[in-house]
Order: C-alpha cells, then structure tokens, then sequence
C-alpha cells in the first residue's frame, strides 16, 4: 500500500494505482478530468493531457519534485508521492492551454451535436477553458466518410484520443479502423472506405468523449436532456444485456451501454442489444436510471420533493408507509 | 591537431571493408571482450569512461547499461538509433558509411556486455544506400565469425539486424523507434515503464545512438580511464559534430569535448569562420531542437567566460542565455539570415512531423507554424508575438515525449534574443516579405 497526498488529502491505496485512480477514490472536484483515459480499454491514456498533475514530492525515499507535469492517468503513484491537482496555478493554466488547443479543431457546435449534453469536453471547457479563442487561422475540415448503416463518423469532432480504436482492437475481432496520417493531419479513418460491421462495433460510440461517433439510428431524433433513461436488461447470449434505454414516451429512441460515474462503460454490449431491440416488450425495465444532477441531461427532470412524514401531525400508516415507499426519484 | 578516435581512419581507402578494418586494427575490442573480460567488466569500463549518449539528451550510456533489468526468463536487446534525423545533424551517416564496420563492432562489443542475444540496429527509410552498406559489412562479419554463433570460440552467439524506418522524425524518440521496429505506428510510449525495464516486445532493451555505441570499441581497447582523460570535467571524450550553415569549412568534426568555441568556429582546423568574411549572427549548436543563440552569447556566457564545447559550457546560462550541445548539429548563421523565416522554417519541419497523438504538440506546433508563417508574410499583429512566447510555453513540457520541448524551443529562443525582429517584420510588411529582407539592427530600426 501507498500513502499519497493528493491536494491535502491523504489517501491510502493498493502499490500499482495510478495517479487518477488514487484521485478516484477520493472523489467529488478534486479528480481531474480524463478525456482519453478509458479504465476498461488496456493502453488507454497520456495523450490527451487533460489530466496534467503537478507532484511536487516524487516519493518518501526520493522526496524530489517532479520536473514537469505529470499525465495522473498513466503515472503509478509512489509511497509518500505528494500531488497538487486543484491547488497549483501551473496546472490549472496548463489544462487551460489543452482546453484551447483541443478546441482549435473541434466546433463548437453543440447546439447541432448529437453528443450535446453528454459530452466530455463540453464539461471539460465550461470547467478549465476561457471564453474566448485565440486561434484566428483556418480549421481543418474533413470529408464525410461512410463507415456503414450503423454509426456516423464525423470526423471535424474528433479529438484524437485514440478510445475508440483501443475499443475496436480490444473488443472486436474484425479491426478495419485506425489512425491514419500524422499530426493535425491525422484522422480515425478505415482503411479504404471499409464499413464498420462487427458485434461489438457499438461501443466505439460509448467510448468517444465527444460527438465524432454517434449512434445513426438516433440521430436528431432527439435531445438527450428531453429522454428518460431506464435501467433495463434482457436475456442476450453475446453480452450482458444490461443496458439503459433512452426513452421518450413508450418510444426507445436508444440504446446504450451502462456508464459509471466517470462515464466510463461498466459492460459492453453488443449492436443487436444496442441498435436492434428499440421495442420496450424486448426489455426488463428495472427503473429510472440516476443520472447525476449536475449534468445537464438532469435538466428539465424535477426531483421529487423529499417529504418527511414526521412532520405531518396524524398521517394514517397507510399513508406513511406509501410515501416512505415512493420509488425514489430518478433525479437526485 | 585534436585527438581523433571514431574517424582517425575514415579516410584510409577500402576501410568500409572488413580486410581493411582489420588491417587497422579492426574488432580488436571483441576478441579483448568476449575472450578476456565478463560482460560486467565490459559495462564497468563504459562507466569509467563518463561516455555520455550523443543521440543528444548526453545522459551516461554506462548508467543507462546499469539500469537494463535482470534477465527474467526474458531475452535482452540492444537497438542502435540511426533514424538520424534533427535538421542540422548528418553525423551518424558520415560513420555508418565511412567505416559501417566501426558500428558493427560496437554493436557486437556492448551486446556482449548486456547480454543480449540478437540486436537491432534502426535506420533512416531515407539512407537506403547506407543500409546496403551496412548490410553488406554485416554480411561480411558474418562470415569472417564474429556474428553469428558461437562468436570467435567464445560461447557468446549475436545475431544482428539492420531495419530501415519509414522516415518519421518522432521514430527517433527511443519508445517510438522501439513502436516502429515492432511493426506498429510510431507513436512515443509513456514513460515509465522505460525501455530498460519494458522495451523491445516488452523485454529489457537499451537504445543507444550510432556515435555512442562506435565510441564503446577504443574504450574497451584502451580503457574507460583513458577515455575520461580526454574532454573536461563531465563531457567526455570526443564528439563528432556536424557543422553547416554559412561557414567556409561546412562538414563533420571530431573534436575533444572542451574545444573552445571560438576555435572550432573560427580556426582553419574546423570550420574557418563565417564565409564570405560577413558577420557572424547567430547559431544553432546542438541541432534544430535547442535553443537558438546570438553570436555574442555562444562565444561568451552572459556572464562574460568564453565558452567550450561541452555539455555544461553550452547550457551555461539555462535557457535564458544558454542553449545544448545536443546532437551536435551545429548550424552557423551569416547576417544575411532572417531569423523569422529560420523559425517558420524549423517550425514547419515540427508541425509536419508531430505524431499527433497528445493535443499540445498536435494543435500547438501547428498554430506556431501558422503564426510565424503570418508574420513572415506580413500579415502578422504585434499581439502575435506573445502569442506565439504563450503557445510555445503550453507544449513545452506538456507533451508525451520531448518533440513538443524540441518545437517550442526553437521558437521560445528566438523571440526571447530576436524580438525586435520579429517586431521589424510586423512593422514593415511589405519591406519583410521582399525577397532576402532582413533586419539589420539599429540602422533599421530607425527607418520606422
């Protein structure tokens, strides 16, 4: 075990973890952001460099600082390892700067985004980035490529974060998409217009922070924040068919994966789960899905005020007993 | 006359031939390694020496041998870096084809001392011809016995490879290099796990440069004891340097570190001042990834002592008056050059060949390249000189590897000694982007 301190904190955790895990476990403001780490996805991490930390002591045996920022998602942490996140300056302008320069080539044009609402660095620049844009040269635009009936490839979006071709090399056993080209002129791309058809392919949609790959069976068929989401499975023979339904109505206008609290998927599934079981008969709801209510998808969704029988002076049992028993709001 | 220890026999006629090498006493550290030291020895007497790699970082090869983790049931590898490919630095290629047999001994000498049983060594895609020059004296080594197995009756087998890159700069950072020859995209690694721990197919490799590993035969010949007596304090031995620009001897060097710079600049023996008799302006001394310096700067430090050719002399200073050995790409700078277009040139070379995996360098190198392409061209806003000082400063040290350091550098140094150049171009759009404008200092300025 390790003990670490992480802007004050101390937190103890398993030899091996990384810098962001150790953050994880702490929880709430304090955890940086991560736009190209992924848990579940082997190799994932280091690129974005949105999760910058400054260590200002290296370990108990070897106390020296390190001389530059750190990736927390990539760097094991040490015993006695002393990290600022959310308390030193430098990190805070530095993740600034990768806020800008992920925005030099991403629109901002959320309003038209079918990731809008549920996009990692939409948070991630209303939190870290500025108001304005310094970059006054032309963008780099892309032409549209058909990657098949199943998901939209928008290219323009793309931040490179590599997810989701860690996604289709470890998930899939029919690879044809990759990185092609190099620098700011590199782009995820299949490899002579090749369509994008496996039993997993879905989940590149899950994975992808932002709204270079979208689900086409949804979109613009809605705003996120106006469906409601219900945790539901089935009985699937490829995955575990545990999935949140994206409803509007009795309609499912969607499918996805279950997602932890840091977005990442907690099971894979599998397309015929995702884009072929859109009836809710195919479904066993279990409830309302709890989305965080700082999120924006929250919006619109009232909670349900939080009543206290007690206070109520000769409320029959009955009556308390329905209240106490209230399926709790979905909202919190 | 400096003491010359890679290239003392460069010029004898056939010597990239085995008959030759041996005949000038070629391979001679082999037969003294495998035969009558153990490989520890070996790794000891390359510590003694204080060589340091002349890939450019200069950190001590024989520490970097001391770090390869213990033979697990894992084989070890040695990789030679010759994906030389800094603007400014044409070293290796002058030793790979010269006297490619210098190399291959080397190879075979420092793999016996880390154990490793096959090793590589990672060319340039773009010097085919050396290649073939390389695989012809591989070739020949193979048949004379000292590749192979069994190694001159000694027990020790070595097989080695020549394997050419496609031509990426970043697959001279060693995680890329090491990505590249494992058959993948050459993206860095992140560090740790180091090469030394997790390398080559996840073994324990060491990456070494051309120049480094062709030093390892004269200190196994003559002692790594000798080898610290030549050079100054921690810079030891000799280094091959790579002189262009505008002077009259442009070529490559060896020198003794601790050369004064004004000699080696200078005098006949090097590279015989700037041509022309103009006036000497500025420098790049360790390849295009180190700061640029003014003229009087490199000869002298800000405080006023003259400088030599050594690790520490150069980076006297740090990066406000200092700048790197480096590679020792040294490229020279008559006033006629326009430090402006110097800069938009360096900083398109590190735009192009960004691997674009982290953001900083992806994005950054490529909005430096376009902001300094506007100034040139007059376009430019008084505004985007800081700008440019602001997005340099976002990559530097924010990136996987070091080609984020090696394209802000450039830029950071330039603005830092040039500013009113830069501010000269601004001002006078139309008078910069007249083909050979420069600004010439005072006289200039007052034109405004």
């Amino acid at each position: 075990m390790a003990k670490i301190t992480f802007d004050g904190i101390e937190v103890e955790i398993p030899d091996g973890t990384t810098i962001l895990n150790a953050a994880r476990k702490i929880g709430g403001d304090v955890v940086p952001p991560a736009m190209c780490y992924y848990t579940p996805l082997k190799g994932s991490g280091g690129k974005c460099r949105a999760c910058l930390v400054k260590v200002t002591a290296g370990s108990a045996k070897d106390p020296r600082p390190m001389p530059k920022l750190v990736a927390s998602c990539v760097t094991p942490v040490q015993d006695g390892m002393v990290v600022e996140n959310t308390l030193s300056p430098q990190v805070l302008e530095a993740r600034k700067g990768v806020v800008e320069m992920l925005l030099i080539n991403h629109p901002l044009d959320c309003p038209v985004c079918d990731q809008a609402g549920e996009c990692d660095l939409q948070n991630f620049s209303y939190e870290h980035g500025t108001s304005a844009t310094r970059y006054e040269e032309d963008r780099r635009t892309f032409e549209k490529q058909d990657i098949g009936p199943l998901i939209q490839l928008h290219m323009n979006r793309c931040i490179l974060c590599y997810r989701c071709v860690y996604t289709a090399d470890q998930l899939t056993n029919k690879r044809v998409h990759g990185v092609l080209g190099r620098g700011d002129a590199s782009e995820i791309g299949t490899y002579i217009e090749n369509v994008i058809d496996n039993e997993f392919s879905g989940n590149v949609i899950d994975v992808c922070p932002v709204g270079a790959l979208t689900d086409k069976t949804f979109r613009f068929k809605n705003r996120v924040w106006f469906t409601k989401p219900l945790d539901a499975h089935r009985d699937c023979p490829k995955c575990a068919g545990k999935v949140i339904l994206w409803t509007r109505g009795s309609d499912v206008l969607r499918v996805t994966a279950r997602k932890n609290e840091y977005g990442e998927v907690v099971d894979f599934i599998c397309n015929e789960c995702r884009f072929e079981k859109k009836e809710m008969n195919d479904w066993t709801v279990e409830g309302p899905r709890h989305i965080a209510r700082a999120s924006v998808i929250s919006a619109n969704h009232y909670e349900l005020p939080v009543l206290n029988p007690q206070l109520i002076p000769d409320l029959p049992q009955s009556t308390v007993d329905e209240l106490n028993n209230f399926p709790r709001p979905f909202i919190s | 006359m400096g003491r010359k220890i890679l290239t003392e026999h460069i010029n004898v006629p056939d010597i990239h031939t085995l008959a030759v090498y041996r005949k000038m006493g070629g391979y001679r550290s082999v037969e003294k390694a495998l035969k009558t030291m153990t490989s520890e020895e070996v790794v000891e007497e390359v510590k003694k020496s204080g060589l340091r790699g002349r890939g450019g970082a200069g950190f001590p090869t024989g520490m970097k041998w001391s770090f390869l983790a213990k033979p697990e049931g894992k084989p070890r590898y040695l990789v030679c870096n010759a994906d030389e490919s800094e603007p400014g630095t044409f070293k290796d290629r002058v030793l790979m084809e010269k006297i490619p047999h210098a190399l291959i001994e080397g190879m075979i000498t420092s793999s016996y001392a880390l154990g490793a049983r096959t090793s590589y060594i990672y060319i340039r895609g773009e010097l085919m011809f050396v290649l073939r020059i390389l695989e012809k004296a591989i070739a020949e080594a193979y048949a004379a016995g000292f590749l192979g197995e069994n190694i001159l009756g000694s027990g020790y087998s070595l097989d080695l490879h020549v394997h050419p890159g496609g031509g990426a700069y970043i697959c001279g950072e060693e995680t890329a290099l090491l990505e590249s020859l494992e058959g993948k995209r050459g993206n860095p690694r992140n560090k740790p796990p180091f090469p030394a721990v997790q390398g080559l197919y996840a073994c324990p490799t060491v990456v070494n440069n051309v120049e480094s590993i062709a030093s390892v035969p004269w200190i196994v010949n003559n002692t790594g004891e000798e080898y610290a007596k030549i050079g100054v304090g921690r810079s030891t031995g000799t280094k091959l340097i790579s002189a262009g620009g505008h002077l009259n001897k442009p070529g490559v060097y060896e020198i003794e570190l601790g050369l004064p710079v004004e000699e080696f600049l200078f005098s006949d023996e090097y590279c015989g001042g700037i041509w022309k008799g103009r006036q000497f302006k500025a420098v790049v001394a360790g390849g295009s990834s180190v700061p640029i310096l003014p003229a009087h700067l490199f000869l002298k430090t800000a405080e006023g002592v003259p400088r030599v050719m050594t690790y520490e002399s150069l980076s006297e200073g740090g990066f406000v008056s200092g700048t790197m050995l480096g590679s020792g790409g040294f490229i020279a700078m008559d006033d006629t050059t326009c430090i402006v277009r110097n800069t938009w040139n360096f900083a398109r070379f590190y735009h192009h060949e960004s691997c674009g995996q982290c953001s900083p360098c992806r994005e950054g190198t490529g909005w430096m390249e376009k902001i300094l392409h506007r100034i040139e061209h007059g376009h430019g806003h008084m505004h985007d000189i800081d700008l440019l000082v602001n997005v340099s400063k976002q990559i530097e040290g924010n990136t996987i590897c070091p080609l984020g350091d090696a394209a802000a550098w450039p830029v950071a140094s330039a603005v830092r000694h040039f500013r009113e150049e830069f501010e000269w171009h601004v001002k006078h759009p139309g008078a910069a982007t007249q083909p050979g404008a420069v600004y010439r200092g005072a006289e200039e300025a007052a034109l405004v």
